[in-house]
């Protein structure tokens, strides 16, 4: 019997990481560790999945996101309990651009919870991935981190550090057998762009971008852009001269 | 303020609409709100009794998380915006299917019960609302009431069937049946004349699970149809791929079924279909939900939309009624392309506002052309209402109040179950609140 894939998540309650663990469980039963805030909507999640699969296991941690020594705990447990295949960093919230700009409290948190917090938990994952040297680090950036722009350029440019982390992570690990996966989605229907559908923002179907994180992480990718367009959409708009992206109004 | 529209289209007013999704909020986006909500799942009423407008809309398209399965007893306990169609694909592979589906697996759970949704295999299963063990109602005056066959009955009697008015369904624990796999025995037979299609349907009541019979609605040299029975198949090898889905792309300027494309259309259906006429072994997809490969189908209707029109006439009056109501239809020139006809078992359902009831119905498809087609319905309802039937409320937008009244007798006893802080178009239309 095949062996069941070990698969922890950070931000168990995120829709796309929580779409991506049905994509995965539909090929076979999993072992799961997810690592979130709020014990309830975890346990939703993992209720939800324990009916899609029986067969498989959910674990589930709560810790505090911004606490390195939480965060060292938390990791090292997920590790100590056995083999990971497969950590999906995945956690984040979509702040309002202008409400960042009123408060530098909401800009702080913002930047905590979208950039300090994913880089800590990568480099506790990193460090332990390192010494068994196996596994897939994917980690959720975005692509609002390729360039920043007036709407939202707070989130952006703590996406953007993710990048910058994981470009480097990847230059680390590269003579290693760990795979380092930055993921970039375009805006997604989840509950955090809640707000953007209301303002008729076209979004992405969340089972589709999950879809192809999980068939990018399989193919041993460094960059998923999803859907793929955006790679195409970013390059253009990341080459954009200032003197017009500056007149654009996105 | 966004525009919604039914899947009818003949309506595009403003709702603010109000996203579930985090279950620790239901209760302040729910209850004691200024304005009357009405919970929406995916909208595929046909008529009003999905719409509010100027009021809320709550959306329970999040509320999509299955909560637990017993696979020893098949009880499947899920929330209400979990769609037919993911437990069909979740648990038809693992030997277990929902009892009784409408014609499309695209509708929550929530919405089948507030509908009490019936399939082709009433005769046999009843309706949805007969597989529901337990139903979780969140009042908008902040109660939760538990209710099922057993336990505070009367709030589940007027909950299946009630058309959202009573509370929003937030849970619900739904009997699952054994199936050896997704295959279904099939047998299409051409009848003409509606004294054979009568035959049909009594001599394959007890040893075929569902029934169902396309008619050409266009004819007027009398009645001619194509009966489906059809059986869980003992066939179980898995099946390897989905049909293709197409998409209606865009609104078409004018409807597509019209005069012009009515009577071919039938004809060519009726000729190609008989042609493939006998016994086959189908995927239950295909043979229940043609339609779903469709996106969207409903756009073929043109921008002013389409009403469906469906009765049902007790069984002793069934016959004469259905005859007079096709003559009028015929005549008239309109119609669809699918007509369908059908028997009821000889059961009372579960809840007060059910649609379902012994005899016979008959739902249909009409383009909106304005005065003519309200006037074609005047027509038809007055043979309904002399035969004593009465017209289904999820696919109604027009029908008047008497006639509302005099199908739903047990109408008195819902109201004492209504939740003050919840509000349709199909309401306010229909009952005046």
């Amino acid at each position: 019997m095949q062996k069941k894939m070990r698969i922890v998540v950070v931000g168990g309650s995120s829709a796309i990481a929580e779409h991506c663990l049905r994509v995965w469980l539909a090929d076979g039963p999993a072992e799961m560790i997810l690592i979130g805030r709020d014990r309830s909507r975890l346990q939703r999640v993992a209720d939800d999945l324990q009916v899609r699969s029986p067969q498989s296991s959910v674990q589930l941690v709560t810790a505090d996101f911004l606490d390195p020594s939480g965060i060292d705990r938390t990791i090292t447990d997920a590790f100590g309990a056995g083999r990971v295949d497969v950590v999906l960093i995945a956690h984040g919230s979509l702040p309002d651009q202008s409400e960042c700009q009123a408060s530098l409290e909401l800009c702080r948190d913002a930047i905590g919870v979208n950039a300090t917090s994913p880089v800590l938990f990568a480099e506790a994952c990193a460090r332990e991935m390192e010494k068994r040297n196996y596994g897939a680090l994917a980690l959720i950036g975005s692509v609002a981190g390729d360039r920043g722009r007036k709407s939202n350029y707070v989130y952006g440019a703590a996406k953007g550090l993710v990048t910058r982390y994981a470009e480097g992570l990847q230059h680390r690990l590269a003579k290693t057998d760990v795979k380092v996966i930055l993921i970039k989605p375009g805006p997604t229907e989840t509950p955090m762009t809640a707000a953007l559908s209301q303002q008729k923002v076209k979004l992405a179907r969340v089972e589709d971008v999950a879809a192809q994180i999980v068939k990018g992480i399989k193919a041993g990718k460094s960059v998923i852009y999803a859907p793929p367009k955006w790679w195409l959409i970013m390059l253009i708009l990341r080459h954009l001269p200032s003197g017009i992206f500056n007149r654009l109004e996105i | 303020m966004s525009c919604v529209s039914s899947w009818g289209g003949l309506s595009a007013d403003h709702h603010q609409v109000v996203n579930l999704m985090d279950p620790s909020k239901l209760e302040s986006s729910i209850c004691r709100r200024p304005l009357k909500g009405l919970a929406f799942g995916m909208g595929r009423s046909y008529g009003d009794s999905c719409l509010n407008s100027s009021g809320i809309l709550w959306v329970t398209k999040g509320l999509n998380r299955f909560v637990a399965f017993d696979e020893k007893t098949g009880r499947l306990v899920s929330e209400a915006g979990v769609l037919l169609r993911d437990i069909q694909r979740l648990f038809v592979p693992r030997g277990w299917m929902l009892p009784v589906t409408p014609g499309t697996q695209m509708v929550t759970v929530g919405g089948a019960i507030a509908n009490d949704v019936h399939g082709k295999n009433h005769h046999a299963s009843g309706s949805f609302g007969d597989h529901v063990l337990s139903v979780t109602l969140l009042r908008t005056d902040g109660e939760t009431i538990v209710c099922g066959p057993s336990e505070n009955a009367d709030w589940f009697s007027a909950t299946v069937g009630g058309l959202g008015l009573t509370g929003v369904i937030l849970r619900a624990e739904v009997q699952l049946r054994r199936v050896a796999g997704p295959w279904l025995d099939n047998e299409t037979i051409p009848f003409s004349g509606l004294p054979d299609f009568f035959h049909l349907a009594d001599d394959s009541e007890a040893g075929w699970e569902h029934t169902v019979s396309w008619i050409d609605c266009a004819r007027r040299a009398g009645v001619r149809g194509l009966f489906t029975r059809s059986k869980p198949s003992e066939r179980t090898q898995p099946f390897s791929s989905r049909p293709s889905v197409l998409t209606m792309p865009v609104t078409p300027p004018i409807s597509l079924v019209n005069e012009l494309s009515l009577k071919p259309f039938n004809l060519a259906y009726y000729h190609l279909n008989k042609l493939k006429a006998g016994r086959s072994v189908d995927h239950f997809e295909r043979l229940f939900y043609p339609l779903d490969n469709l996106l969207n189908w409903n756009r073929m209707y043109g921008p002013k939309g389409f009403y469906q029109y469906q009765c049902v006439i007790p069984r002793a009056a069934g016959f004469d009624a259905i005859q007079a109501i096709l003559a009028e239809i015929a005549k008239s020139g309109d119609g669809s392309f699918l007509t369908v006809l059908k028997t009821f078992g000889n059961r009372q359902p579960v809840g007060m506002l059910s649609f379902p009831a012994p005899g016979v119905t008959l739902a249909l498809d009409f383009p909106n052309r304005g005065i003519r087609t309200q006037k074609l319905f005047d027509r038809l309802d007055a043979i309904v209402s002399e035969a004593k039937g009465r017209l289904y409320a999820a696919k109604d937008a027009r029908m008047p109040k008497e006639l509302f009244h005099s199908g739903y007798p047990r109408l008195p006893e819902f109201l004492k179950f209504r939740d003050q802080g919840i509000s349709s178009d199909l309401s306010r239309r229909l009952i005046g609140n």
